[in-house]
């Protein structure tokens, strides 16, 4: 029995692997392989999906789109958080704990209930298709998010070192700067992160708020796939370009995360 | 520095955590103050910090008052009992951040901390980070920043309460020298009446958001205004009795009675309360004015040399401290020894009574 030990955790990891594996292949291989029968690799191998979105404005452009409202609803929620959190974690004011519940709660309504006062909203004061547009949509839920894992984080820092500083002659902001963020770093990676991957996978709010200029890559992808036939490779190639940016940031922030699981918050 | 509470009250909600409060504490001194948990030391550093401000009254430094100065103009400096560093900077920029927030000439920081690293035996840590320190270290460190900033009134709160039983030995020993020099006025909390009396100085009984005494270290110890300084100053607790004095002697039982010290002979006859250390109730006669009483052994603990028994006498619950190794059983009866010259006599107000 014992030499089997390994047969359960890789019978796992083959069967979660699968349909990534099977979305890389297809990216690899032309259309007509795709459609024509079933090969567990690309038989005549490709690049021509990868050179296509690489070189054709209308794809790359998506990823151009959303990297930006992603990197500006990261920065904007964060930055936006922090104070908030240092607030919530440092000082006792009057419906403090309802204050920071109802924040969560935010993150409770399904984007959908928000996509048509959104675009409504921004249509009226002109921010239809632009990326500010999806960003300050995404902050809607990224806020909270990050106000409520940074808490978690900046609790775990003793007030008393705030103190110290303040008796050192620090002021308030050369603290928070100097000290105090390069303190809870990890937290701030980790708020970061999930505020990435909830704007990178919102898929909703993203296609409601643009039209052309600044469409999302998800957007365009799920339009070349009713507009010129099955173009099945491309689609595969765009989704394997997708998964990329997620898996960067999960690697860089990998130890952070478990720190943030250990002290209970993500 | 000067420094001095005026009428100072604190209020949290509905609890008072510092009754009014008139203090003065001894110029360039090491002062302790010395109470249990929850007796306000903490509250009163932070007032003097200015992390919090007085209810009611007014702090003042050298004859100025400060109490609604900012903490970052006050210099002063301060020490907790957690180890308080920051987490992202070297030991060097731990110990020279103070001087960096003043901008000081990088030559005269880099010779200063040189100097406090050299005395608090950090050189060679210097360029690491604090979680790599030991907790001892990590104190240190935090003492160093304390001591390089050169501040008018340095502010310890139980400092060595979380350090091992050694380390504390060994820093307590080098604090009052480290900050002796420097002329600053020292105010250091702790909890523990042996610390106090190691630590010498000034010392201030707090009990219950009061401050029931101040004085020299040794004179609040041998010489307490009331019992609840006593209380405070006396570890293990202080044994008391109810007592009547009639004539020239104390009765404390039918059968129990001793001649009165001659200071107290003249205080009018009536019930009082004695206090007596545990160390004054032995289990040998060892001074001539003794008085023996029997009692029931509740527990016993034998320290190293010495041996201490609860004892029930009558009503009342004592602790007798005895040099050397002394095996009781419990629930016998033993003789014990009361060293009468040593007690103290409080009125029913609880103060001491001299003559």
């Amino acid at each position: 029995m014992k030499s089997f030990k390994w047969l359960a955790p890789t019978l796992y990891i083959l069967f979660l692997m699968l349909p990534i594996y099977w979305l890389v292949t297809m990216s690899f291989k032309t259309t007509n392989e795709i459609l024509g029968g079933f090969s567990l690799w690309p038989q005549e191998f490709t690049i021509a999906n990868y050179v296509t979105i690489f070189t054709d404005p209308s794809w790359y452009i998506g990823y151009l789109n959303s990297i930006t409202y992603v990197t500006i609803n990261t920065i904007i929620s964060v930055s936006v958080a922090l104070p908030a959190a240092y607030a919530f974690s440092r000082y006792r004011f009057l419906g403090d704990k309802h204050l920071f519940f109802w924040l969560l709660t935010n993150r409770m309504a399904p984007p959908a209930v928000f996509a048509l006062p959104f675009f409504q909203l921004y249509s009226a004061v002109g921010l239809f298709d632009t990326p500010i547009a999806v960003a300050l949509a995404h902050a809607l839920f990224n806020v909270p998010l990050a106000v409520w894992i940074l808490e978690g984080f900046m609790s775990g820092v003793p007030k008393e070192l705030d103190e110290t500083a303040f008796i050192d002659g620090y002021s308030f902001w050369r603290f928070f700067i100097k000290i105090f963020i390069p303190t809870i770093a990890a937290g701030i990676g980790v708020a970061m992160f999930f505020c990435f991957m909830f704007s990178w996978v919102e898929l909703l709010l993203a296609k409601t708020l643009t039209s052309v200029d600044a469409k999302p890559i998800a957007a365009i992808m799920t339009k070349t796939a009713s507009t010129s036939g099955y173009e099945l490779g491309l689609l595969a190639a765009a989704g394997t370009l997708t998964i990329i940016p997620g898996a960067f940031v999960i690697w860089f922030v990998r130890h952070n995360i478990a720190k943030g699981f250990a002290l209970g918050r993500v | 520095m000067s420094v001095e509470l005026r009428n100072v009250t604190k209020l949290s909600g509905l609890d008072t955590h510092i009754h009014e409060t008139n203090l003065k504490f001894e110029e360039g001194g090491f002062n302790i103050l010395l109470g249990t948990t929850l007796s306000g030391k903490t509250t009163l550093l932070r007032l003097m910090a200015g992390l919090e401000k007085p209810s009611q009254g007014e702090v003042w430094f050298n004859g100025q008052n400060v109490t609604g100065m900012a903490v970052q103009k006050r210099n002063v400096s301060m020490v907790y009992q957690q180890f308080i560093n920051y987490p992202n900077m070297t030991v060097y920029e731990n110990i020279a951040s103070p001087l960096r927030v003043l901008r000081m000439p990088a030559k005269i920081i880099k010779e200063k901390v040189g100097q406090v690293a050299d005395l608090m035996k950090l050189t060679p840590m210097l360029d690491r980070m604090p979680n790599e320190l030991s907790g001892g270290q990590q104190q240190r460190t935090a003492l160093a920043r304390a001591l390089v900033k050169q501040a008018d009134l340095v502010l310890l709160d139980e400092p060595l309460a979380n350090l091992d039983y050694k380390l504390r030995e060994e820093l307590r020993e080098e604090l009052p020298k480290l900050f002796a020099d420097t002329g600053a006025t020292v105010v250091y909390a702790t909890t523990e009446p042996v610390e106090a009396m190691l630590l010498g100085g000034y010392t201030a009984t707090l009990n219950e958001g009061r401050v029931t005494q101040y004085g020299h270290t040794a004179d609040v110890y041998h010489t307490p205004a009331n019992l609840v300084s006593a209380e405070v100053f006396s570890d293990p607790p202080i044994n008391t009795a109810r007592v009547e004095k009639k004539g020239d002697r104390f009765l404390l039982s039918d059968t129990v009675n001793w001649q009165v010290t001659p200071s107290l002979r003249h205080i009018p006859d009536g019930p009082y309360t004695i206090g007596f250390r545990p160390h004054h109730i032995n289990l040998n006669p060892i001074a001539d004015t003794t008085v023996k009483v029997e009692g029931r052994v509740l527990i016993t603990e034998i320290s190293g040399s010495e041996s201490v028994a609860h004892i029930k006498v009558g009503d009342n619950s004592w602790v007798s401290l005895s040099h050397g190794i002394h095996q009781l059983e419990v629930g016998n009866t033993v003789e014990l020894f009361i060293q009468t010259d040593r007690c103290f006599c409080f009125d029913h107000q609880l103060q001491r009574v001299t003559n």
